[in-house]
């Protein structure tokens, strides 16, 4: 085992100062200027709370908590929070080693209501306990598991079954109602299969009449093990598993993965790639954001809106599947490039997009964006302020509908974003029409955007010509003894991507969707930690819920897009 | 009716030949949709591929409506007892699609959590392969399970009139 869980640390580095005590072992910068923080599990809570509060960091936004398990090492898992400040945009990386005997940790709920269901995650993927979590159990995975799934010691292939008599029913929905004056008083499960909960979502809703009086969420209904899966396949391979993430927009998943295995190989992919992937990672957003309102609206009662949708998601399908092949599964990014070169008619298909999209854009604007029974449905409906956005970690234009402009694109450019005129659209209502018009906004600077990067197409490959990362062309692989080699090589060890850990987070449709890559130097990955958009927005729903209406829940949901995919991997 | 000699007469193969022809162009499908396929089921009962020309487009999330469940997407431990129940409560006779790689063999997810196969637990009559399958795959499953309503040959059909013994009466 050659991973080191900290690097390039120096004593003198200028926050040290900041950090008097001896809680902080260690301090310093990785490659992408992400400040870490190696720290004592006596003095955690203090930390971040400093870390919140500290005028010199302000993390207010806390990303993501997650487990690393280094089995041979005396103090075996790491856990890791990523935390950021949104208006500076730094960085924080802070990771706390904690025993297999006494795996336990205090609760950073009361620092971050975000961290609530990624403290459940990391229990029950790596069995460390939170102290003070307000409802630690099993999240991902059923009732009746046993072990922890993401310990280097479980059986990938090992599974339990759940019967009937296992079914998690939260304590208060068991209770009996013993109040005479409540005869209306009933437990409601919304799901895991109901028309609108489009796919496994479940939420557990006690009712008076028709009021929500209290509701508890219930996910891990799709999770496939993704995080699992990819440790036991090569880097490339990873790639269609990420494209079943968000499945509605799966380009966007490829290529924010193959951007995090670049950024630590130090690769970069060639200009047309980067340009190709623009172009499709915006359609994919317009296709993301096309079946969000579509379905939202069906659920509302505005079926035709979902036809004149779901025709622009045909007509991007038709030019996804002409580019890669699939049509919603494309795997079309590589590390370092793309699979191949997209078609010869490539430029023109997409300017008949650009021409062709607009219209029903536009058709839905005129049947909803004034409706009257859209708006009465919607506004003041599911209103979130911005401190609460950020504090349950929420980001995308579920964020930007409550007020705050963060965009990946524009705070952190990658992938030559900087060079698109584009605006970021920011609702300030914070609610479920808010939502709509977000995306509705936001379908049309993706049009902007690929209008721009299509006029300035460059041409030559599609895909670095570094073949430790890639294969060589087959034509060389039959001529030259090297390129055999190479090829050889590549297939039978796979890309070897430098020991250390690194964060690499894109703008997904819904949100930062971020990796943390830990490597090992082998031809597999380590540890991949997907930061899933869904994750954060749909673990504030059920204290949104309370005090609203059933319908009103349909409502919220829809104007969510939780994709059950990337919810639970 | 039964002849004497214990053979089927002309009129109910008849009758049985006109239910499954009222059968086959009058599925209503109850589209059990967790993942990536019911994405593309979507697609299919859209405007472009419209289902509705095979006689299948009277989508239904209550399976006391419905006699076709679509499986489409990957079925997990922790959602196994959830299909099962709502199988169960699809009146007769009722059929089943199983759709994409994962709810026929759990697909590339070999995995802790994942059914492998959708038919560990409920009977599948056609097995639609892709992931996620194309909308022209979906379209051929459906008119294969019809031309086995019409002729007789799904799981409920043989549940219903299970072949006889041939082995033991050779003996």
């Amino acid at each position: 085992m050659t991973v080191s869980s900290t690097q390039s640390l120096t004593e003198r580095h200028p926050l040290a100062d900041a950090f008097p005590g001896d809680g902080v072992e260690t301090i310093g910068n990785d490659a992408d200027g992400h400040t870490v923080l190696a720290v004592d599990r006596s003095h955690l809570l203090e930390i971040l709370r400093q870390l919140r509060d500290d005028d010199r960091f302000r993390c207010d936004f806390l990303s993501d908590i997650c487990g690393v398990d280094y089995p041979d090492r005396q103090q075996r898992f790491d856990v890791v929070y990523h935390l950021a400040n949104l208006d500076s945009g730094e960085r924080y990386r802070v990771k706390v080693a904690v025993d297999e005997d006494d795996a336990v940790l205090p609760s950073a709920y009361g620092v971050w209501k975000a961290a609530d269901w990624f403290e459940r995650e990391v229990w029950d993927m790596f069995g460390v306990r939170f102290e003070g979590h307000p409802n630690l159990k099993r999240i991902l995975t059923h009732e009746a598991f046993h072990g922890h799934p993401l310990r280097k010691d479980y059986d990938p292939g090992q599974r339990w079954l759940l019967t009937e008599k296992d079914i998690m029913t939260p304590e208060w929905a068991r209770e009996e109602q013993l109040d005479d004056q409540h005869m209306e008083s009933q437990v409601l499960n919304l799901g895991p299969s109901h028309p609108a909960t489009h796919g496994t979502l479940r939420t557990v809703l006690r009712l008076e009449g028709e009021n929500i009086v209290k509701a508890e969420s219930e996910i891990g209904y799709l999770h496939r093990c993704f995080e699992k899966m990819s440790e036991t396949h090569g880097w490339q391979q990873v790639i269609p598993y990420t494209d079943r993430l968000n499945y509605c927009s799966s380009m966007i998943n490829g290529v924010g993965y193959a951007l995090a295995v670049e950024n630590m190989l130090g690769i970069e992919a060639p200009p047309r790639a980067q340009v190709v992937r623009v172009i499709l990672s915006e359609l994919s957003r317009i296709m993301d954001h096309a079946v969000c309102l579509g379905a939202n609206l069906v659920d509302l009662g505005a079926l035709t809106n979902f036809w004149y949708f779901f025709q622009i998601r045909e007509e991007i399908y038709g030019l996804l599947e002409s580019c890669a092949g699939g049509r919603l599964t494309v795997s079309y990014a590589r590390i370092g490039g793309l699979a191949h070169d997209v078609p010869a008619d490539f430029e023109e298909q997409v300017r008949r997009l650009l021409d062709y999209i607009p219209p029903f854009v536009a058709d839905v604007d005129k049947l909803i964006t004034r409706n009257r029974i859209f708006r009465d449905r919607t506004e003041g409906i599911g209103v979130l302020s911005p401190e609460e956005a950020v504090a349950w970690g929420w980001t995308g234009p579920c964020l930007r509908a409550c007020g705050v402009p963060y965009d990946v694109r524009k705070a952190h450019p990658y992938m030559g974003y900087e060079q698109y005129e584009f605006d970021v659209p920011v609702a300030t209502t914070g609610d479920t029409y808010a939502r709509y018009l977000v995306r509705m906004e936001e379908i049309r600077q993706s049009l902007r955007i690929i209008r721009q990067a299509i006029d300035n197409l460059p041409g030559g490959p599609v895909i670095t010509d570094d073949h430790h990362v890639a294969l060589p062309p087959k034509e060389k692989v039959y001529t030259e003894m090297e390129s055999l080699i190479w090829h050889f090589k590549l297939i039978f060890e796979g890309i070897k991507v430098p020991p250390g850990d690194a964060y690499h987070f894109t703008e997904g449709a819904n949100g930062e969707l971020g990796y943390y890559i830990v490597s090992d130097g082998s031809g597999t990955p380590y540890r991949i930690k997907v930061r899933p958009p869904c994750f954060a927005l749909y673990q504030a729903y059920p204290h949104i819920l309370e005090g609203l209406l059933v319908p009103d829940a349909i409502a919220i949901l829809g104007s969510l897009n939780i994709i059950a995919g990337e919810l639970d991997r | 009716m039964r002849q004497p000699d214990g053979s089927s007469s002309m009129l109910t193969t008849r009758v049985d030949a006109m239910l499954g022809w009222v059968r086959k162009n009058s599925l209503w499908p109850l589209p059990f949709g967790t993942a990536c396929c019911a994405i593309e089921f979507m697609s299919v009962v859209s405007a472009h591929y419209d289902l509705a020309r095979f006689g299948a487009e009277v989508v239904r999330f209550s399976p006391r409506q419905a006699d076709l469940m679509i499986v489409a997407g990957t079925i997990t431990d922790k959602m196994a007892p959830a299909v099962k129940r709502i199988y169960d409560q699809m009146a007769e006779p009722k059929y089943v699609i199983s759709m994409g790689a994962c709810a026929c063999t759990g697909g590339f997810y070999r995995a802790y959590h994942v059914v492998q196969g959708v038919d560990e637990f409920i009977p599948v009559d056609v097995y639609v392969p892709g992931c996620p399958p194309t909308p022209e795959a979906l379209m051929h499953g459906i008119i294969k399970l019809q031309e086995m309503i019409q002729n007789g040959e799904t799981k409920y059909d043989r549940l219903k009139h299970p072949e006889p013994d041939r082995t033991a009466s050779a003996g």
